[in-house]
């Protein structure tokens, strides 16, 4: 089981949850007409093997959406919040 | 190297097994290749193959950074099938198929692929339906398929749950006669040692760390036992694309997740398909050693880890029950992970890159060890003809962008959904 620090209801089990997905990619604007722009939001993806920032649905819980911080190699959790949250590496001053 | 024949074997029996020659060499990598294939698996394996014997290419290495067939060609569910909808599925999946149907005599070794049919179960009228298209497509592409009705699927599986309880009672199925199992470790070695007695360098405990570029081109890869420098760098490592493609700054469209799969202790006997269920998604098969082998869902986040979550164990039990009720108490033998390349619209991508001399196998999904052959055949044809084959022109990198998708299961870039 992955425990997520659920910034409303505290740590629970991953079952909880819903996965969403990459919380790095950011939706085009509604006026955008750009394929590329598109085509980039809908279909690539990083995909790191390493810190992943990611979206996580609280929907057995508060059904609130929140942003965690998990190794894709470990599956460690490196840290969890609202998703306007920034989550910094423990150790590292990089901050995605 | 010898054949294996049944004079070889009457010959090291009499010699007391002590003269077997081993099956393929553990060279020292050169300086150069003209082709480096990166991924020892099946697929890197059956290019290779297909490089040097269909294309006469031979000055070829395969780089591997653990043992050969480690990867997802030792941690599926072994099936092998055809029964796919869409025409770009359809043709190359078959042609695969039809590989698997000559390979161990391909390969004087024997791959153990057993044609015991592939049995989808349905359980409503809707899901007929559906199957019903599936199959008419299937033939009207000349592959082989035949709707089944409860009374037909009740003679021929009768261990499944046909009571008035079960919760998804089940309404028919759709065969394919011709699919079935292969063992996975003898397609690895049998690949192997085929490549091999063409001239091919298998290098093991060799990973790749980085590339030497030069414009828009790869002059050499980075491995752990040295810089080998490449005419023609093919990837074929499945799970891992992502994590090679981020070192050249390419954006795929695949994320990584893991799949478990599972053996039960051995059994004799019972189950003589595969069959899988149509109400969760659940597959089991009997192995030859007896054990069940059967596999589910993916765990559902991106995951490079070759290991899964209890939650996802417990989901496929309880689909493996309502499906066998009298599995019920079995024990478990072992249980691993494997990580799948999934792509955004369920299919996979063969076919070139971005980079010029850079040929990409990915995104293979659930399905990756029943096109083995097939991969590796028209991998082959394209990175030697620099073009792809028409049985892989559907499955290009470059459909994302162009919106050609083939979406088999209409589900939309959602990559574990499909």
């Amino acid at each position: 089981m992955l425990y997520i620090d659920c910034p409303y209801c505290g740590s629970r089990g991953h079952e909880e949850f819903t996965y969403i997905g990459d919380a790095t990619k950011k939706r085009p604007d509604g006026a955008e007409t750009s394929d590329p722009a598109w085509f980039d939001y809908v279909y690539l993806r990083d995909n790191p093997r390493g810190p992943h920032l990611e979206l996580w649905h609280h929907s057995l819980g508060c059904r609130e959406v929140v942003k965690v911080l998990r190794n894709t190699l470990t599956h460690e959790i490196l840290g969890a919040g609202r998703p306007g949250d920034k989550i910094a590496l423990p150790d590292a001053e990089t901050e995605r | 190297m010898a054949e294996y024949s049944v004079f070889s074997l009457v010959r090291n029996a009499l010699t007391g097994h002590k003269n077997w020659q081993r099956a393929w060499r553990d060279p020292e990598p050169k300086p150069s290749y003209d082709v480096v294939i990166v991924g020892g698996g099946g697929h890197g394996l059956a290019t290779a193959f297909y490089l040097a014997k269909v294309h006469g290419i031979r000055n070829v290495a395969v780089l591997e950074k653990g043992w050969l067939g480690g990867g997802n060609t030792g941690r599926n569910t072994t099936i092998v099938r055809s029964n796919y909808m869409l025409d770009d599925n359809s043709h190359f999946y078959e042609k695969s198929l039809q590989l698997w149907e000559q390979l161990s005599h391909e390969l004087n070794f024997n791959v153990m692929f057993s044609q015991r049919g592939v049995l989808n179960l349905a359980h409503s009228d809707g899901q007929m339906d559906r199957f019903a298209r599936r199959g008419n497509s299937m033939r009207l592409n000349g592959v082989d398929a035949e709707l089944l009705d409860r009374r037909q699927v009740m003679k021929m599986v009768p261990h499944l749950d046909f009571s008035d309880e079960a919760r998804f009672p089940i309404y028919g199925g759709l065969l394919q006669p011709r699919g079935g199992t292969a063992r996975h470790d003898a397609v690895a070695w049998g690949l192997a040692r085929g490549a091999d007695r063409l001239g091919v360098d298998i290098i093991q405990n060799c990973e790749v760390t980085g590339f030497r570029r030069s414009g828009n081109r790869i002059e050499a890869v980075e491995t752990s036992r040295g810089t080998i420098g490449c005419g023609k760098l093919g990837f074929a490592v499945a799970g891992n694309t992502g994590h090679l493609a981020s070192k050249l700054g390419l954006k795929l469209p695949i994320e990584s997740h893991v799949l478990q799969a599972f053996v039960s202790e051995p059994l004799k006997p019972f189950f003589d398909h595969v069959v899988t269920f149509g109400a969760e998604h659940f597959y089991l098969s009997q192995s030859d050693k007896g054990g069940l082998v059967f596999g589910g869902d993916l765990d559902m986040y991106n995951s490079y880890a070759q290991r899964g979550n209890l939650p996802t164990i417990d989901h496929v039990m309880r689909a493996g029950l309502a499906m066998v009720p009298s599995i019920s108490r079995l024990r478990l033998l072992r249980h691993w992970g494997g990580v799948m390349d999934m792509s955004m619209d369920g299919s996979p991508i063969i076919g070139k890159s971005p980079i010029d001399n850079l040929y990409l196998n990915c995104g293979w999904c659930y399905g990756g060890f029943k096109a083995t052959p097939g991969s590796g055949w028209v991998f082959a044809h394209t990175i030697a003809e620099d073009e792809p084959h028409a049985l892989n022109a559907g499955l290009r990198l470059d459909r994302f962008e162009r919106g050609h998708l083939i979406d088999e299961e209409a589900t939309g870039a959602v990559p574990g959904k499909h």
